[in-house]
């Protein structure tokens, strides 16, 4: 064997690698089959990628679909499968929108403005969430069943219901909520990234909400990690009758964990309204949620691994645009290689795991076969 | 005449561990042979082995005279082998006779044939004396009537020869009657029946020669008519064990555990451990003895938090515990060593020194308030690896990459090093090595010379015997006996264990 620790890097990265050949290859069958060609499609994907305006794209689609990784990712780690992200931050961006605008006949200051939006957002995630949370812990109603259909409830009844109510222009051609005071809008970033770039071209704000998604990512990573109530949620994850024995309560933390997710699914849709259209309508971004539990599945609920997963995905977001307006190729090649990568590597993952874990029982054996030790005998392995 | 069954020189190795070493059986026709075994003796396997679930390593297998190798459950129903497991696998929203022909279909036409199915089922339920109403559903049914559909269905595949897993255990006692009735009945039909259990009373009514079978050996085969609980009690225990004396008393006056009065219910209401008292002392270590499934894991699931006692009260160092989470009486100084470390003990996919952690996340060195303090995670269990000996690389391994042995020789660590008043150990050498066997017995021997309180539960009696101050016999949840363990050898205990002493005719 060689050098173990490069083996076990080598590992660690063979899975994205293998996933990310498949699904180049994969996608270059299907773009040939389909009359395309393919190393015309990859070559335009990457020569728009080297562009700093692509690059903010990217960060700005990257942000709200971190977001939804990190708050399927909460329930993950529980082993709470809350499919209800969507739902969750649709409901919530559409309370925020509504707050925001009846805010906007109030004299505030713009952050307390925008402080009370984001709020509201995660607010409302949180009660969405935490009602499954609590349907859960109460009835023992699973929590696939009700995230999945409190997504209806959410998108096809409150807010398909209230939005009529609010509409300030019925003449618009996208109907919504009332623009929300520009005091209240977050700052884009451009000026912090051109310090170190050349000047972004105009069109291209790096979204505000990014700030919230690092520091998002920050409290994530420590609080599941280095904090008591991680090590709770984390060991209840991996097994819950032994994190019983050592004192978690269960429903306790179902219900928190719910609660929680719900708060950052709360903040999914921020850059539309802090930052994009300061409004929420008819055109409202759709899917974010689905697309988190992706980002959550590919990370491996890793604050780092959502990180690049979500920068890869936000990529291929942004070069399915391009791919649309040059129409050498479907745009559509974009999702067939997001789903291929996400698949492949979800296998590879699961691939790579079974051989750490061998390498791992080797070691330890032979940590066992001490001088003065005797060899393992007979145990009771009847399972 | 040729055996049913005959088995020789089987092996099976698990990573680590050898499950089953060089087993010999043989089995006649038309008897009930039961196995015995304490838990994770090897009987399990040895059934999968014999059903076709796992290929053994070495080893032949004949069956009515004739090798055969198995390489599914299939080919051992093609053979006329039929396993009835101890968990039913039957589908509840579905009928009787759904039921039964489930995988093996009979049909005209592409259509089910239920006609011809009922028809069968009528024949094998007259051949055997055993009587369904195809058409019942299976949820209104009794476990017990649900028992006779499995074994239903096995015969309905033409199985010649059953096998029982431990098929008592989630019947009352008037089922089990029914039970050993159509066993008894089916062996008069000319069925064999393998029959696994470790509750020896019932081994010795129903079976005709039994197999004790330990640490993966078979230890010998008998008739039933020839021995009493005791020497079947003594067969599997064991007696080249390294004794696990005590040594000088070191018990005190101070109650360090009070439980009065305790009564839990099981689901279905039925008081599972029945009005029970018990008190330790510091520097105690009380035995709890007694048949598995008499009421010993709900008492001390209700003595840690995890199963709401219905009424009675449990008292720490003189606190009232009875209605304090988990948490809180962890927190409070109980230690707890669970029976199975796999379900409620560790954290296979985490690194040790996050196991080390478990039940103790709360308190020092593990964290600081909030926070968990790394650093002082991994020197505390590497100071638990080095004073109890687990064996390691590192503390950054994963506990399922640790033997039995040293993933148990680490949760005593973790429990004893967090200085309990009162720890709970349920079976704690069970499954390990004799090694490591020995170590456990001298860290709970130590720990009680500090002090400490000890409920101990364990099937292996003489570790019960050599470690207990007091022991006390539990049977169907209530305590029955209070024993000194000076004073009594395996045997005797064994007849109070299965009842037979409390009934005068042991």
């Amino acid at each position: 064997m060689t050098n173990p620790l490069v083996r076990r890097i080598g590992l660690a990265l063979a899975a994205p690698a293998l996933a990310a050949v498949f699904a180049v290859v994969v996608s270059a069958i299907v773009l040939e089959l389909s009359g395309s060609n393919s190393i015309d499609t990859f070559g335009t994907i990457l020569s728009n990628g080297f562009q700093l305006e692509t690059f903010v794209d990217t960060l700005n689609r990257a942000t709200p679909l971190f977001l939804a990784g990190v708050a399927a990712a909460i329930g993950f780690r529980m082993n709470l499968f809350n499919i209800g992200v969507e739902g969750q931050y649709i409901l919530a961006a559409f309370a925020a929108a509504v707050v925001g605008a009846e805010l906007n006949r109030f004299a505030l200051p713009g952050f307390l403005h925008t402080l009370a939006i984001v709020a509201t957002a995660m607010f409302v995630g949180a009660v969405w969430a935490g009602l499954s949370g609590l349907l859960k812990v109460t009835r023992g109603i699973n929590e696939v069943i009700s995230t999945i259909m409190l997504n209806f409830v959410a998108t096809g009844g409150i807010v398909a219901a209230l939005l009529p109510k609010v509409i300030t222009d019925p003449t618009a051609p996208n109907q919504g909520t009332e623009t929300i005071a520009e005091r209240a809008w977050l700052p884009d970033l451009n000026g912090v990234a051109e310090v170190v770039t050349r000047e972004i071209g105009r069109g291209r704000e790096l979204t505000g909400v990014f700030l919230i998604a690092v520091v998002v990512a920050i409290a994530y990573h420590v609080g599941v990690n280095r904090t008591v109530f991680g090590f709770d949620l984390r060991s209840s994850g991996m097994n819950p009758f032994a994190a019983f024995a050592g004192g978690v309560q269960p429903k306790k933390m179902v219900f928190l964990s719910m609660v929680l997710s719900g708060v950052v699914a709360g903040l999914v849709g921020m850059p539309e309204i802090l930052s994009d259209n300061h409004a929420y309508d008819q055109g409202f971004v759709q899917g974010l949620g689905f697309g988190g539990i992706a980002i959550a599945l590919l990370g491996r609920n890793s604050a780092l691994g959502m990180t690049f997963a979500a920068l890869l995905f936000g990529f291929l977001d942004s070069s399915s645009a391009v791919l649309q307006v040059q129409a050498s190729a479907s745009a559509e090649i974009v999702r067939i290689m997001q789903a291929t990568f996400l698949l492949a590597a979800v296998v590879a993952f699961e691939f790579v795991n079974r051989i750490r874990q061998r390498d791992e029982v080797a070691r330890a054996s032979a940590a066992t076969e001490t001088p003065n030790g005797p060899t393992p005998s007979i145990e009771g392995a009847s399972a | 005449m040729a055996p049913a069954i005959e088995l020789i020189g089987i092996t099976k190795r698990f990573p680590g561990v050898i499950a089953n070493d060089n087993i010999n059986l043989t089995v006649a026709e038309g008897e009930i042979h039961a196995i015995c075994g304490e838990n994770g003796a090897g009987k399990s396997t040895l059934m999968k082995i014999l059903y076709g679930m796992q290929p053994a390593d070495e080893g032949v297998m004949r069956v009515f005279g004739e090798e055969v190798t198995f390489s599914s459950p299939n080919d051992a129903i093609e053979r006329g082998i039929g396993m009835v497991h101890q968990h039913l696998m039957l589908a509840d929203q579905m009928s009787v006779i759904e039921n039964v022909i489930l995988g093996s279909e009979p049909t005209k036409r592409g259509v089910i044939d239920f006609d011809a199915a009922k028809a069968h089922l009528a024949e094998v339920g007259r051949a055997y004396g055993l009587t369904v109403d195809p058409d019942d559903y299976i949820d209104t049914l009794e476990i017990g009537e649900r028992q006779r559909v499995e074994i239903i269905k096995v015969l309905y595949r033409g199985a010649k020869i059953l096998i029982l897993d431990e098929p008592t255990a989630v019947l009352v006692p008037q089922e089990v009657e029914e039970l050993f009735n159509n066993l008894r009945e089916l062996k008069q039909d000319g069925a064999t029946i393998i029959f696994i259990d470790h509750k020896l009373q019932e081994v010795l009514e129903i079976s005709d020669s039994i197999t004790v079978i330990r640490r993966g050996k078979t230890v010998a085969t008998v008739a039933a008519s020839e021995v009493t609980a005791g020497d079947l009690a003594e067969l599997m225990v064991g007696e080249e064990l390294p004794s696990p004396e005590t040594g000088a008393s070191t018990v005190t006056t101070d109650v360090a555990l009070a439980v009065t009065d305790l009564t839990v219910r099981d689901d279905d209401g039925r008081a599972i451990v029945d009005n029970v008292s018990l008190q330790v002392h510091r520097g105690e270590i009380l035995g709890v003895a007694g048949i598995e499934g008499n009421g010993q894991s709900e008492l001390i699931n209700a003595i840690v938090g995890t199963y709401a006692a219905e009424t009675g009260s449990i008292e720490m160092a003189g606190r009232d515990i009875g209605s304090a989470s988990v948490r809180e009486r962890r927190e409070g100084g109980l230690g707890y060593v669970p029976q199975d470390r796999h379900r409620e003990g560790l954290l296979l996919d985490a690194p040790l020194w996050e196991n080390a952690a478990l039940g103790h996340q709360t308190a020092a060195p593990y964290s600081k308030g909030f926070w968990v303090d790394r650093p002082g995670s991994r020197s505390q269990t590497q100071q638990i690896r080095e004073e109890f000996d687990v064996r390691t690389p590192n503390v950054d391994v994963s506990a399922r990459a640790l033997s039995g042995g040293n993933q148990q020789k680490l949760i005593i660590g973790r429990e004893m090093t967090a200085e309990p008043a009162v720890l709970i150990a349920a079976h704690p050498t069970r499954g390990i090595d004799v090694g490591a066997q020995a170590d456990v017995w001298n860290q709970i021997r130590q720990a009680r010379a500090n002090g400490l309180a000890t409920l101990l539960i364990s099937a292996d009696l003489d570790e019960l015997i050599g470690l207990s101050d007091t022991i006390v016999v539990m049977y169907h949840g209530r305590l029955v006996a209070t024993l000194d363990p000076a004073e009594i050898d395996p045997r005797t205990l064994g007849s109070y264990m299965t009842g037979a002493a409390l009934k005068g005719d042991a």
